[in-house]
């Protein structure tokens, strides 16, 4: 048997509360309060003590998904990757860069939502990114 | 956040979470902060055993409202007139910081005249709220050593939402609760990372940092930074890409982690949008109502399988660390658009988040000091301009990011809809506590969903018995826009003639009734106010 605690941030609310995730055989079987943390000093409410609950979830997604004959059905990396940057290039020649949007997250990370504004802004040449902090 | 900008200089939290157990009146408007932010309310709970006087403005008798010294249940959309009523209060009795106004602040005078036009009395009709109530609550405001204000969706998610905000600075700066220990102007940010989705450019006028597209210093240093060739002209919002790709001038939408299908108001228009788009991708965890619509869906992963960092409510950076390998072979989301842009053309090559944290605090001012060395532990609270600064604990100490506050004068004006013999209920929208936004996350937590299963209509005992409803029993709710069946919950957390939704639940889906008008500088939609009828279902 393989234990662990490891000590990460609530992706809840915007609290940002400090956790231990318990891992067990590299699953997610508990959450722990951090004591330490600034914020919650050992606390945390009904959502986050259930946090590792959704985290390895039957319904998450494994595989790539494309739409063939109107259905999504399951694919490789490399064939839904080449798709879309494919679709996005001819869309981007034949009707311009602002003809396309982003929508970043308000769940992902600072860098990754650094990642998706730069490639909207370098790579597309887009500023048609929001996300839903109006929502 | 717009509002805060104009007036403040900065749109953020102004003072952090552990400071508001010392402030001696916590003003909670629109924020039901014991569902959507428990820890926030824990330090207002501390307040209070501590002897501070908490006053609640808000149309439900939320539980906050049980511990409040003062509880005003003002009418849905009047909180411009009902702070012009407590300002008007605080000017007549002489109660406002005279120093800080005249060192501070400018544009007073005319925001004082405005000011006299919003006695008591008269922002009794429209609120209301009793005149008594009223002086009452900007007594205990305006009088206490340091006063905290605490706001949420409930202030911004109107036609108004700019105004309100811009008249919750004029009320802190009125009294001078500015720029010290345990006071200021404080939103809490729904979700964990809204505050950082903003600080690294997730908008469509700023880069990180909110250094603006459009000014062309800031236009060459990323285009040097990134060796690219970038656009002057401001982007479109969501609500604008939306009706864009109705009207098909948006032809192709990528989306990360975000849920439209559930989370935006008049679902029946974004259904048309997002089945006119030509080709749509959908980066998340789950296979979302908005991912069953895509062309294409790629798994990324949840927070416990990727390093990187979050910014909380009080702009506090902290880490994630990796706990378990993602599952399936869903992989990071900044793997994935690496991937993206590698094959469009355009290259990146990042090894790990902490590497592309490492280009963040280059680029970004107020990140400048900000290192994954530095984060272990409490984590740090921007501006951290370098690798000295300590962090930001709250700000505008001696000087507001704008230099001086701003004063605005502002009228009150009605919501877009207001109710009529049609359409005679007020609806307004929120969260319960132990769901999360569109529900994808906690939906599927056994322990959460056995707790709140479906969404149901909160409405008064005296309007159920009137239509005939019985507690559990199934409504037809109606807007302009759309309508819903659900069970309804008597219960006199609402008022007469007001009714309530949470909007988590795609079954009972709120914001097919909601409004998408929207406040016209920060584009935010009315998801706080629309007129519904509603009757016994069939």
């Amino acid at each position: 048997m393989d234990y662990k605690t490891v000590l990460t941030t609530c992706a809840y609310c915007g609290c940002g509360c400090g956790l231990y995730l318990e891992v067990l055989d590299g699953q997610a079987i508990g959450t722990i309060p951090s004591k330490t943390n600034p914020i919650n000093e050992g606390k945390l409410c009904v959502k986050g003590w259930n946090i590792h609950e959704f985290v390895q979830h039957p319904k998450r997604l494994t595989k790539p998904l494309m739409r063939k004959n109107g259905a999504l059905v399951e694919t490789s990396w490399d064939e839904a990757l080449d798709y879309t940057v494919s679709r996005l290039k001819e869309i981007k020649e034949a009707h311009g860069s602002d003809s396309i949007g982003f929508f970043a997250s308000a769940k992902v990370t600072n860098e990754e939502n650094y990642i998706i504004m730069k490639f909207a802004r370098a790579a597309v040449g887009t500023n048609n990114v929001d996300h839903c902090a109006r929502l | 956040m717009v509002g805060l900008a104009a007036a403040f200089g900065s749109g953020a939290m102004t003072n952090s979470i552990a400071e508001i157990e010392d402030a001696d009146c916590i003003f909670v408007i629109g924020s039901n902060t014991t569902s959507s932010h428990p820890l926030v309310a824990t330090r207002i709970f501390r307040a209070i055993a501590k002897g501070a006087k908490l006053v609640v403005a808000d149309p439900r008798k939320i539980q906050l409202a049980l511990k409040a010294d003062t509880h005003v249940r003002h009418n849905l959309g009047t909180d411009v007139a009902l702070l012009n009523g407590m300002m008007h209060v605080i000017l007549k009795n002489n109660w406002h910081d005279q120093q800080f106004v005249e060192e501070r602040c400018e544009g007073f005078e005319e925001f004082k005249q405005l000011i006299d036009n919003y006695p008591p009395e008269k922002v009794a009709e429209i609120t209301g709220v009793s005149a008594d109530d009223i002086a009452k609550i900007a007594e205990y405001y305006a009088k206490a050593e340091a006063a905290s204000i605490i706001y949420c969706m409930g202030i911004t998610q109107h036609t108004t939402g700019v105004d309100n905000v811009k008249s919750l600075a004029n009320l802190a700066m009125l009294t001078g609760n500015m720029g010290k220990e345990s006071t200021g102007v404080n939103p809490l940010r729904g979700q964990n990372n809204v505050q950082g989705a903003c600080d690294m450019g997730g908008l469509p006028n700023v880069y990180s940092g909110y250094q603006a597209v459009n000014v062309i210093d800031n236009q060459t240093k990323f285009e040097s930074a990134w060796n690219a060739k970038l656009s002057d002209q401001i982007g479109l919002t969501i609500p604008f890409m939306l009706s864009g790709l109705s009207e098909g001038t948006l032809k192709a939408l990528y989306v990360v982690g975000e849920n439209p299908m559930v989370s935006d108001p008049d679902i029946g228009h974004v259904e048309k949008a997002i089945k006119n788009t030509e080709f749509l991708v959908v980066q998340d965890i789950f296979l979302t109502p908005t991912a069953e619509l895509a062309h294409v869906v790629l798994p990324g992963t949840s927070f416990a399988e990727k390093d990187g960092t979050f910014t909380n409510t009080e702009r506090r950076v902290q880490l994630l660390r990796k706990a378990i390998e993602p599952v399936g072979e869903s992989k990071p989301d900044w793997e994935i658009i690496q991937e993206i842009s590698n094959r469009f053309g355009y290259e990146m090559n990042y090894e790990s988040a902490e590497d592309i944290m490492k280009e963040i605090s280059t680029l970004t001012p107020s990140y400048g000091g900000i290192t994954y060395e530095r984060l272990q532990g409490d984590g740090l609270a921007w501006p951290c301009p370098d690798k000295e600064h300590p962090g930001t604990k709250f700000l505008h100490k001696d000087k507001f990011a704008r230099g001086l506050g701003l004063f605005h004068a502002i009228d009150y004006q009605p919501p877009a809809e207001v109710v009529d013999d049609e359409y005679p209920f007020w609806l307004s929208t929120g969260r319960v506590h132990v769901h999360y936004h569109t529900g994808t996350m906690t939906r599927v937590s056994p322990t959460l969903h056995a707790e709140i299963p479906e969404g149901k209509l909160e409405m008064h005992p005296e309007d159920g018995e009137r239509l005939g409803v019985r507690q559990g029993e199934k409504v037809k709710v109606a807007s302009r826009r759309g309508e819903i069946i659900a069970k309804v919950i008597l219960t006199d957390r609402v008022d007469v003639g007001v009714v309530f939704m949470p909007f988590h639940f795609v079954e009972t889906c709120a914001n097919v009734l909601t409004n998408p008008a929207h406040d016209p500088i920060a584009k935010i939609p009315e998801f706080k106010v629309c007129a519904v009828k509603v009757e016994k279902a069939a």
